[in-house]
């Protein structure tokens, strides 16, 4: 192939390589969300030294996280803390609601 | 007392017809013959769960009981390594093919290659995607210049079996029957879970090309050698949308 060829070739390839991942990039996003997942249904890493889906013991488990769509985590509506205190999802683990 | 060497306990562990180690008690001082065979069975179960765990397509072409006789030969010619079970089954690809009861089945070899490749990627650390937009960016002329760095979770896997097919019929519901063709894998890992693609005829050397540090317009070139009329935008995408190259680098 010619040098002008094949520059034109990669030009192309490249436009339209970066017109296909726009359309799906959207669609896809998933973010960690930290403190929301009831008891045994968290994606993965439920206290130390585990890293197995499905390990949390109790509802939303501060340090287990499940994968939602990117940008609901924080607003997602969970029940307030016995005393009161809302809860809220989070990005990074969280201290609350540790099992015993 | 006497003691039991390592060796001589690690021996007997993985060979179920010697008796217990001479020397190995129990908690009131008999030899421990039986609790010794409750452990060893335990050792060599647990290990052929972890190679279920590990090769599920492998296991479900095989079924459970050959799967289960193999994967006990196995355990016993190559136990683990390394403490760390996610890698547990590297040397399996090959001791399967050097089966002759599984001679008939060539692909075998290749599927077990393909599922420790989507679960070292599964394992492989994280990696920030480059914006796509710096692509956008550059003239042709730099875009052939431009080498590109990696996620350490992209994988290839090349072979002459249509192992993608074989893959996708045994884990997607509805999935189209293999038809015999050869088929190069590319595994990618966008955010948490490996993805197997199928690569078209020249990606393999493109891609190959890349990993090598070679630039985008000189894995042009290996890709042709392999398929004259090879279009790198298939193969790109699927790099982009995997999240897998991480940067782009100058000619230096």
């Amino acid at each position: 192939m010619s040098n002008t060829a094949k520059t034109l070739a990669v030009a192309g390839a490249v436009a339209a390589a970066l017109a296909a991942t726009t359309n799906t990039a959207s669609a896809q996003a998933k973010e960690k969300c930290y403190g929301v997942a009831l008891a045994g249904q968290n994606d993965c890493a439920a206290g130390p030294g585990t890293t197995c889906a499905g390990t949390s013991t109790v509802d939303y488990q501060g340090n287990a996280w499940t994968l939602v769509d990117a940008g609901t985590c924080e607003d997602m509506d969970l029940p307030a803390m016995a005393d009161g205190t809302p809860r809220e999802g989070s990005l990074e683990a969280l201290t609350r609601d540790l099992p015993a | 007392m006497t003691t039991v060497s390592q060796s001589l306990f690690r021996q007997a562990l993985l060979a179920p017809d010697r008796a217990a180690p001479d020397g190995l008690r129990d908690s009131d001082g008999h030899p421990a013959g039986a609790r010794f065979d409750v452990y060893r069975n335990n050792v060599v179960v647990s290990l052929v769960e972890a190679l279920h765990a590990g090769f599920p397509v492998l296991a479900k072409l095989l079924g459970k009981e050959n799967m289960d006789g193999m994967a006990r030969m196995f355990v016993r010619v190559h136990p683990p390594s390394s403490s760390l079970m996610m890698f547990y089954g590297e040397a399996l690809p090959d001791f399967i093919a050097s089966l002759p009861q599984l001679s008939h089945l060539g692909y075998l070899p290749d599927i077990a290659r393909l599922e420790l490749a989507l679960r070292h990627a599964y394992h492989a650390a994280d990696a920030s995607p480059v914006a796509s937009e710096s692509l956008a960016s550059l003239s042709p002329e730099d875009l052939l210049a431009t080498r590109l760095t990696f996620a350490p979770s992209v994988r290839l896997v090349r072979s002459p079996w249509p192992i993608y097919d074989i893959w996708r019929y045994n884990t997607r519901a509805g999935a189209p029957k293999p038809t015999p063709t050869a088929q190069d894998v590319l595994v990618t890992r966008a955010e948490f879970d490996p993805l197997p693609a199928l690569l078209p005829p020249g990606g393999h050397a493109w891609v190959q090309a890349l990993l090598q540090d070679h630039s985008i317009g000189k894995a042009l070139d290996f890709a042709q050698q392999d398929a004259a009329d090879f279009d790198m935008t298939g193969p790109l995408t699927l790099l982009l949308t995997g999240n897998a190259i991480t940067s782009l680098k100058d000619k230096d």
